[in-house]
């Protein structure tokens, strides 16, 4: 094991599958000469050349498109998009034709195309770069929607989002690239669609993924100084759900809380609520309670961001609803 | 008139000139069954006939190799034909049978014959061509020598898709051939009052490659152009725009009765029907006397009844289904809704 950044994690699934399978390439508008508008293709471009590692023009619908038709033929397109906001502009070649181009062909098509880049707000960037998109990919059949948290679950997920048959989004986020953690040395993968309990508790089960996972982590260390003992399932995958280790957890904790970043209606964490309240009704004592942002487009001033977004101090505030426990 | 000069398609041997005239009354007889066939409800939802434009298709096809590739539009059953795939499993999908080119699964818009190199049938206006551009990046990435034809519609081209591929088409020279099928009319839209320039090959100023048209009234002037510029881009000279142009005798599609155009320019524009044309070329040529031409019609018509009856006599899909092609991993849906 090593210490890596979630950069540099990144990085190094990229270069073993580029390395590993001639099919593979990354595309994306700064991912070659610039070395990646977040450094995280740094030097790949050196390493395995301009045929390979390709600079594209800002055209998100256009060099989207041309991975999945790519991909459609046989390859494996790694296609990076500066962050999901600008995926929007693609969102028909990944919704219309991605993710329905096996169905409509009656099986006789295939898109094994990864998409990916960060996902949700950094500091500051106001409305328009500071969105959370997982949902909204998670909705389309024919997708899978991978949001990993941890350096090491990020390698091992970006080698099996590379090598996976079906076209894969994959979201990192700004302000983790930065963050540090364990990974394990050598050759891994870690499989597409199962959570992982990033901490063992009995009291009430909190649900994370991506960049929330530490939140919930951070909330959870606060409940623990307090005698509340919280167990936290990081689900790294939104579609495929693992819905066995999620009812699994709240079956034996008796309590829900759902956390995510972005706006509450229609987001994933109505999904995940409706299937733990259907699963789990005759052990539950409370109602799931949700911990999301505010309903808002994210304003620019720090104080008023802050106040939109979701913290540890909310998460702590959610389980003890759920617990029925006053403050 | 003058007569047209064709030297390429002169160099054409009866066998390929009698198979393009096949393809040719092939397409229109399976298209007026197919309107037919709908008004009988035994073919749903969207259906967009290709009648008035077959020359396109015919030509296209001649034009390139069997293992080059293909990829449309939603109007799109002429091209699926044209590639060689059988009438009856494209009749089958019409009808929705599991026994169709997609087993039923996506339709009239949406007819693929990979093995053919037929890669669809699209429905998203003008989303085939960034589809196209990565078909044909993918050739140039492997070293592969097969060209990427991508047909579209004239109002695809004011659509970001169109420009955003060409660029990057244009940039890297891959190996493909775009071509527009203005047939005029944006559904009810007359192309003039859609776009600035109405003249679709002059777009490829933009991105600095050849522009041509060619009368896609006309199969073999359709070949002509078309044959040209798939072999320049084999030879790795890039990607070439033409304009095709046709004109569709039918609406739209199915639902449309084309009342934005007048009775007088439809029957003008009949006189260009490319059937008779090709017809008094190969006869012209004395690669065919009229009673050879007669005995293809009566072919055709028995093959298009037949492509009926299989359709017909064929089953529904199996409810199971329902959940299977979602994912290559079939494990995931059936999971979910088991």
């Amino acid at each position: 094991m090593r210490e890596l950044t979630f950069r540099e994690a990144l990085n190094e699934a990229l270069d073993e599958e580029l390395t590993r399978d001639p099919d593979v390439f990354l595309m994306g508008e700064e991912v070659g000469a610039y070395n990646g508008a977040y450094k995280v293709s740094r030097g790949l471009l050196d390493k395995h050349g301009p045929k390979r590692v390709i600079d594209s023009p800002i055209s998100e619908l256009g060099f989207v498109g041309l991975g999945v038709g790519a991909a459609m033929m046989g390859l494996r397109p790694v296609i990076e998009v500066m962050t999901w906001n600008f995926a929007l502009l693609a969102l028909d070649q990944i919704a219309n034709t991605a993710a329905k181009m096996r169905y409509m062909s009656g099986g006789a098509l295939a898109c094994p195309i990864t998409i990916r880049g960060p996902n949700g707000a950094a500091h500051s960037l106001a409305a328009q770069h500071s969105q959370w998109f997982e949902a909204q990919y998670a909705y389309y059949p024919g997708l899978k929607v991978i949001v990993p948290g941890t350096p090491a679950d990020a390698k091992g997920l970006l080698k099996s989002a590379i090598r996976d048959p079906d076209p894969c989004i994959f979201m990192e986020s700004e302000t983790m690239y930065a963050w540090k953690g364990m990974v394990p040395d050598g050759e891994y993968t870690i499989p597409i669609g199962k959570a992982d309990i990033k901490r063992v508790g009995k009291d009430c089960t909190i649900v994370a993924w991506g960049r929330a996972l530490k939140i919930a982590l951070d909330g959870a260390e606060m409940l623990a100084s307090q005698g509340i003992d919280c167990e936290v399932v990081d689900l790294r995958t939104i579609r495929p759900l693992d819905e066995e280790t999620l009812i699994q957890s709240v079956r034996k904790t008796g309590a829900c809380v759902v956390l995510e970043e972005g706006w509450p209606y229609f987001n994933a964490g109505a999904q995940i609520s409706d299937i733990v309240q259907r699963a789990c009704f005759d052990i539950l004592d409370s109602p799931v309670i949700r911990v999301t942002g505010a309903d808002v487009p994210m304003p620019y001033a720090m104080p008023l961001e802050k106040l939109a977004r979701a913290n540890a101090d909310s998460v702590v505030a959610g389980v003890k609803v759920a617990l029925n426990v006053r403050s | 008139m003058a007569q047209r000069k064709y030297p390429l398609a002169d160099k054409l041997d009866r066998e390929a000139l009698l198979k393009m005239y096949r393809q040719l009354v092939l397409i229109r007889r399976f298209e007026e069954r197919c309107a037919q066939q709908y008004s009988l409800q035994k073919i749903a939802g969207f259906c967009h006939l290709y009648i008035g434009q077959e020359a396109v298709a015919v030509g296209v096809e001649a034009a390139m190799r069997p293992d080059d590739y293909l990829v449309t539009a939603y109007r799109d059953h002429g091209q699926i034909l044209a590639r060689g795939t059988p009438a009856g499993p494209v009749m089958a999908e019409l009808f929705g049978k599991a026994t169709g080119v997609a087993k039923g699964k996506g339709g009239s818009m949406h007819l693929y014959d990979i093995p053919r190199h037929m890669y669809g049938g699209w429905g998203i206006v003008g989303a085939q061509i960034p589809l196209a551009l990565g078909m044909a990046y993918a050739s140039k990435y492997r070293e592969e020598d097969r060209v990427t034809v991508c047909l579209f519609g004239e109002a695809a081209v004011n659509q970001g898709a169109f420009h955003e591929a060409l660029n990057m088409a244009a940039l890297w020279k891959v190996p493909a051939v775009f071509i527009c099928e203005n047939n005029r009319y944006g559904m009810g839209t007359p192309i003039k009052v859609s776009s600035a320039v109405t003249e679709v090959y002059k777009r490829a100023a933009a991105y600095d490659i050849p522009g041509e048209y060619c009368d896609g009234m006309d199969t073999l002037d359709t070949y002509e152009v078309v044959h040209k510029a798939v072999e320049r881009a084999r030879a790795g000279e890039g990607p070439t725009l033409i304009e095709a142009r046709t004109y569709r005798f039918r609406g739209h599609s199915m639902s449309d009765p084309a009342v934005y155009r007048t009775r007088e320019e439809v029957e003008e524009e009949r006189k260009n029907d490319p059937i008779p044309k090709l017809r008094s070329y190969l006869i012209a040529k004395k690669h065919a006397k009229e009673k050879e031409l007669d005995t293809i019609h009566e072919e055709v018509e028995v093959e298009v009844e037949e492509s009926i009856r299989f359709a017909d006599e064929s089953p529904w899909p199996d409810p199971s289904e329902l959940y299977t092609d979602v994912y290559v991993d079939p494990i995931w849906p059936e999971k979910v809704h088991a």
